[in-house]
């Protein structure tokens, strides 16, 4: 099994990056780095577009960020009807890494709002599926 | 740069299902921009064929529409930047007239979005963004112009009676419109509906999908002044790119690509936003068209919401945006659009504009976004 497990429904089975779901498995949400210039990616590249490297090590999203912006989806495309409303944003952490996704649905409504802190989180989906969420710092 | 002129532009309707084939629907704007013009096909050196190929069930549609239209044996290819295709398209004949490789080119943009199911178009859709790392959180086109409608409304204040507004004066020219899909008078009341399809964006918020097709026929300065009586020159052509992914991009109240596309075709013109007498933007949703005033330098960043709050960008404004309804009410064939806010804007700076008529309109701009911010084009035109 490769990268076919990561997220609700996928359209990607391989990539070099297929490691991001077994470090998802194990907990973490995590970028690349590259080894050679240092340049910082999320979602993950297996390639540097800054020096050509194809040499990366990976790290760990774990930090505190910012919701910069969300948006609740009251339709979907198909696979994803069952789930709506749910709600799509964008959040900034540290050095520039930005991270979109869904929102935590325990989060209270009142409390979302751009500037809210935030934090990564893996979960479990159904058929052994994984994904991660933006879930309150 | 040598000149490149406008000969001749023509449309079908924008309808909700055409009643015939792709080849059939291309035809439709190709007729209508050789008819009365004086142009034969045979005088057509080569053709520039523009849609979205995930609505198509046809392959390589270039071959069979040039096919159709009587454009063989000349050089024919496609052209795709999504929505903004036959901007792209516009781009790649300028090109080929501006290097001396052919003297006249066609950009025929086409989209039948009703040629596949709902159903299929739903499953489409989800794929309209990053299918690696976005479209398995379940994206939509809605969903990431409502990110940026809250971005906007975050950093400027701008409400959502703001995008009303917009609409509204959407809805004021759609009415006028005999090739736009949605005719009907609208209120602010109705418009305000919360019908949300993703908050802050409601139900008039968004454009229709629509069938349609358009056709722009370009040549060099010397062949333009033989075919054409009042050529119309292209005058300055920009394009940028933003990252696909939403991680990429470093703000979420404009468009990148539109600001960078926007200098870069000014610079070309040698003319500033002040110099526009009318524009067409890319509204596929009312936060688009927002965005586009201040992108092009129309208003300072987040002072969008003054325009259209004292009615500037009405046709009797100090800059008449969209006085033909915009895509929010003729409807957006992807493929097609660019190629009808060309139409439009050629139409004004030859006067022949009727009840949408800017008066004395000479210099006019074209502002066509592929995605979300993915693809933008900007295009400046001038009656002489
Ligand atoms: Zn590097």
């Amino acid at each position: 099994m490769g990268f076919e497990q990561f997220g609700i429904v996928s359209f990607t089975s391989t990539t070099k990056a297929e490691k991001f779901v077994d470090l998802l498995k194990e907990g973490k949400v995590c970028g690349t780095i590259c080894k050679s210039c240092g340049a910082k990616f999320f979602p993950p590249r297996s390639d540097c577009n800054v020096c050509l490297s194809d040499e990366m090590e990976w790290f760990d999203v774990s930090g505190v960020g910012d919701l910069i912006t969300f948006t609740q989806a009251m339709y979907a495309p198909a696979g994803f009807e069952n789930d709506i409303p749910y709600i799509l944003g964008v959040a900034q952490f540290d050095d520039g890494v930005k991270a979109f996704g869904r929102l935590d649905k325990s989060i209270k409504e009142e409390n979302i709002k751009p500037g809210m802190k935030i934090k990564l989180k893996v979960v479990d989906l159904d058929n052994g599926r994984l994904s991660y969420i933006l879930t309150q710092a | 740069m040598p000149k490149v002129g406008v000969i001749s532009v023509g449309q079908s309707a924008f309808v909700r299902a055409y009643p015939g084939s792709i080849r059939e629907l291309a035809f439709e704007a190709f007729k209508d921009a050789l008819k009365g013009s004086g142009i034969k096909t045979e005088q057509i050196d080569a053709s520039v064929i523009c849609s979205a190929p995930e609505y198509d069930k046809q392959r390589t549609p270039a071959g069979l529409v040039a096919e159709y239209l009587g454009l063989n044996p000349q050089p024919t290819f496609y052209v795709e930047s999504v929505c903004s295709s036959s901007s792209s398209g516009l781009r790649t004949a300028y090109a080929l007239i501006a290097s001396g490789l052919h003297d006249v080119v066609m950009v025929l943009g086409f989209q039948k979005m009703s040629e596949i199911s709902s159903a299929e178009s739903q499953e489409r859709m989800g794929r309209g963004a990053d299918i690696q790392w976005e479209a398995p959180f379940g994206t939509m086109m809605p969903a990431y112009y409502a990110m940026y409608a809250r971005g906007h409304f975050q950093k400027y204040g701008t409400t959502e009676e703001d995008l009303g507004l917009i609409r509204l004066k959407s809805s004021t020219y759609g009415v006028m419109n005999d090739k736009a899909v949605f005719r009907k008078s609208l209120t602010l009341d109705k418009i305000m509906e919360p019908k949300y399809i993703a908050t802050p964006l409601k139900m008039m918020d968004c454009c229709a999908n629509a069938d349609g097709s358009s056709c722009v026929i370009l040549a060099s300065e010397q062949k333009a002044k033989e075919l054409c009586e009042k050529p119309v020159w292209i005058r300055g052509l920009g394009m940028a790119t933003a990252p696909i992914n939403m991680a990429g991009r470093d703000t979420f109240s404009g468009l990148k690509c539109a600001q960078l596309a926007a200098s870069r075709a000014y610079d070309m013109a040698g003319l500033c936003p002040k110099d526009i007498d009318v524009a067409e933007v890319h509204d596929c949703f009312t936060i688009a068209e927002m965005m586009a005033y201040e992108d092009l330098g129309f208003a300072e960043p987040g002072k969008g919401k003054e325009l259209i709050r004292n009615k500037e960008t009405y046709k009797e404004g100090r800059i008449p945006v969209n006085v033909d309804g915009g895509l929010l009410s003729k409807g957006h064939p992807i493929g097609a659009t660019g190629g009808s806010q060309i139409r439009t804007i050629v139409l004004q700076l030859r006067g022949a504009a009727g009840p949408m008529q800017v008066p004395n309109a000479k210099i006019g701009l074209v502002h066509n976004i592929g995605g979300v911010g993915i693809y933008g084009n900007v295009s400046i035109f001038s009656a002489d």
